[in-house]
């Protein structure tokens, strides 16, 4: 590659690796100065929305998890809480705790494949996972260990890792024994001795500098660190629940991208996930994940998404704990489920996928059928701001060549841990320097 | 970029999909650095960022046809693969997104993009054996793992996958549950669905909602029948149907045999 002038320069990164779905990178410079950066997601459309009208109120935890491998209790929880609101039932107790329980499982799997398979191999100057473990293979088995346990753990409560067949509208279809739970307990056990090594691991990484400067938005519930409920929240002082929403976030559809585009209103673009909850519930964490935190060198107000990286560890970390704790505490309850009547209305329902919240809204009519349906991916919302943040990161690199360039913001991009298959309901980079 | 090895070459690809059956790959926790001990994955975009040109010894196919784009791509892949094989129900059946077979796609650009002008699709989702020649085709929504590896192992060793085709009744039998239709009156498709999950829905006392499709030789519509003896609503029964492998040809067939009788669903 030889060097370009950098006055005039267009590039592209054509199909974005180790992330989650189909998408690309498109880069303009002018006068030596940044014009546009586009994250484009080139993903073909998926009509999720439009396939649940006229479904049954209790189809939307089997279909909406199919909009991601990756995250599938994200979709079913937030699909039922949107639901059971829209009937006028809240499930707590112990059948909450499953769930929560359930939810833990998936936060330590999709992070721990987030750090170990896609985002570690950056640091260490490899294409990927497999090229890491070629020089370091027991550091990549600790981590496909970790991510094991957390898939067993929706296994066990879900059926199957991937879109699991033991979630419904009220509850389960079958809930564990309190012996079965404590049977799992030495492998939870291990998954937290784990994650404490895997939080050591990452914190000694070398970290560029670079700092995320805007909005930063993540569910709030006191008492608890932010997984299945609360009220959105953010830094600069939102405080809302699920059904304002639209009162405060706009989203467009933009020529270059399959995925909507959220910004809040007369502010722009936001940030949500680990930095996000992290920022915003640092004193919800069980006191060995903030001890770990204080001990990897984070602050309460960490802003560098290269560091995600610690927030995801100390997140498994505080998942794996949390998730012990409710084994101790769970007691078999009655039934399995709670009866829900399907009734006239509207509702609003989200929870923190691991990438960030996402929320579901669905209208339903008096026998429970559909009429309308909107889910907001968090990948969706925070692309506006990848891209706000890439333009920064590009203007603070014009010095690089387009190779080098383009690698690097990849980079930042993998950083934020698109996940472009939700987003589609989303990355390829060019720079087009003249 | 890698040089030649003297490892079976493997490219997994990607078309409308979930990511969840080329993830299935990376949940192969216990297993996955034996397999890259034994073949070269030359492309495969979620684990690395490394690529190695074609031809491949396998590919390995997630997702449905659903753009101009991917038909042309499709075939490329074909060109340049020694073997073929498809993983999950969206590519060997159309997937959930072939709900918008049904449908005006371009009621459905509006009911999900402001601006439907942006997007480019197709009026369909197809399995990728409407496009090429595949060579073996690997159920479910999603696939399971052990049968990943078996398929892997299969090709790699150059024999037949060991692949059941009969349906979960019979793994219900093996597994020893007791039938959630005959004893609690449970809708099941377990009868007219492909064998591969390990009858899980029975397990956990639900009905089976077909997500590895039809088996070999099913008879939906005796299925049907004997669910409206149930008491099974017709709406419910072609909801049943028309879910992650609604194309399928016996599914599609069955739901539209029952929209046909009572008018559009």
């Amino acid at each position: 590659m030889t060097q370009r002038p950098d006055t005039d320069r267009t590039f592209t990164v054509e199909a974005l690796a180790r992330v989650e779905g189909e998408g690309a990178m498109h880069v303009v410079i002018r006068d030596g100065q940044v014009r546009l950066v586009q994250l484009r997601i080139y993903e073909p459309p998926r009509f999720f929305e439009a396939f649940l009208r006229g479904r049954a109120y209790t189809e939307p935890p089997d279909i909406t998890a199919r909009i991601c491998g990756i995250c599938p209790v994200a979709y079913q929880m937030s699909s039922c809480n949107a639901i059971e609101a829209a009937c006028g039932i809240t499930v707590d107790g112990m059948l909450g705790d499953l769930r929560r329980l359930l939810y833990c499982g998936e936060w330590i799997e999709s992070h721990t494949l987030h750090i170990y398979l896609l985002h570690a191999p950056d640091f260490f100057g490899y294409d990927g996972a497999i090229e890491l473990a070629g020089a370091h293979r027991a550091l990549v088995q600790r981590g496909l260990d970790l991510k094991k346990i957390g898939n067993q753990l929706v296994d066990l409560l879900g059926g199957r890792a991937i879109h699991p067949v033991n979630v419904r509208i009220g509850g389960f279809y079958r809930v564990p024994t309190e012996a079965e739970l404590q049977a799992f307990r030495p492998r939870l056990e291990h998954a937290r001795d784990l994650a404490l090594e895997t939080v050591r691991w990452v914190a000694g990484f070398d970290f560029p500098d670079h700092q995320w400067h805007g909005e930063l938005v993540a569910l709030r519930q006191p008492g608890e660190y932010p997984i299945t409920r609360g009220r959105l929240v953010s830094t600069m002082g939102l405080d809302i629940g699920p059904e304002e929403f639209d009162q405060h976030v706009v989203e467009e559809h933009v020529e270059h991208s399959t995925a909507l585009h959220a910004r809040i209103l007369s502010r722009g673009e936001y940030l949500l996930g680990p930095l996000a909850r992290f920022a915003l519930n640092y004193d919800e964490l069980t006191p060995l994940a903030r001890d770990a935190a204080v001990a990897a060198g984070l602050s309460s107000d960490e802003r560098n998404p290269f560091r995600s990286i610690v927030v995801r560890a100390v997140e498994v970390l505080h998942a794996c704990d949390e998730g012990l704790a409710i084994i101790d505490r769970y007691r078999e309850p009655d039934r399995p489920a709670i009866d829900v009547q399907p009734r006239a209305g509207v509702g609003h329902g989200w929870t923190e996928a691991p990438r960030g919240m996402l929320l579901h809204r669905y209208e339903l009519d008096d026998e429970g059928t559909i009429l309308t349906a909107r889910i907001v991916p968090p990948t969706s919302q925070n692309q506006a701001g990848i891209e706000r943040d890439l333009f920064h990161f590009v203007e603070e690199n014009l010095d690089l060549v387009d190779d080098e360039l383009g690698h690097r913001a990849e980079q930042v991009i993998r950083s934020y841990d698109p996940c472009i298959s939700c987003a589609t309901h989303f990355l390829d980079l060019t720079v087009d320097r003249s | 970029m890698v040089t030649s090895t003297t490892k079976p070459t493997i490219a997994v690809w990607k078309f409308a999909s979930c990511d969840g059956c080329q993830l299935t790959l990376l949940d192969c926790e216990d297993e996955l650095l034996a397999v890259t001990d034994r073949v070269q994955i030359a492309y495969f975009l979620e684990a690395t960022r490394a690529t190695i040109a074609g031809p491949y010894d396998l590919s390995i196919v997630e997702g449905s046809v659903t753009t101009e784009h991917d038909i042309e791509r499709i075939r490329t892949i074909r060109e340049s693969s020694r073997f073929l094989v498809t993983v999950g129900a969206c590519a060997t059946s159309g997937g959930i997104q072939a709900l918008r077979n049904y449908s005006d796609i371009d009621e459905y650009l509006g009911i999900v993009y402001a601006t439907p002008s942006f997007i480019s699709t197709l009026a369909t989702s197809t399995p990728i054996s409407d496009h090429v020649h595949v060579d073996f085709e690997l159920r479910g929504c999603p696939i399971d793992k052990h049968q990943l590896l078996e398929v892997l192992t299969a090709f790699i060793g150059e024999r037949r996958p060991n692949v059941a085709g009969h349906s979960v009744c019979v793994e219900c039998k093996l597994r020893g549950n007791v039938c959630v239709m005959v004893s609690n009156g449970t809708p099941c498709l377990g009868p007219v669905t492909h064998a591969g999950c390990g009858a899980l829905c029975p397990s956990y006392a639900r009905g089976c909602y077909g997500c590895f499709g039809p088996a070999e030789d099913s008879n939906p519509t005796s299925m049907s029948e004997q669910l409206e003896r149930l008491g099974v609503a017709r709406i419910d029964l072609v909801r049943m149907l028309r879910t992650f492998n609604t194309n399928a040809e016996p599914f599609r067939a069955e739901s539209e045999r029952l929209t046909a009788q009572r008018g559009p669903a």
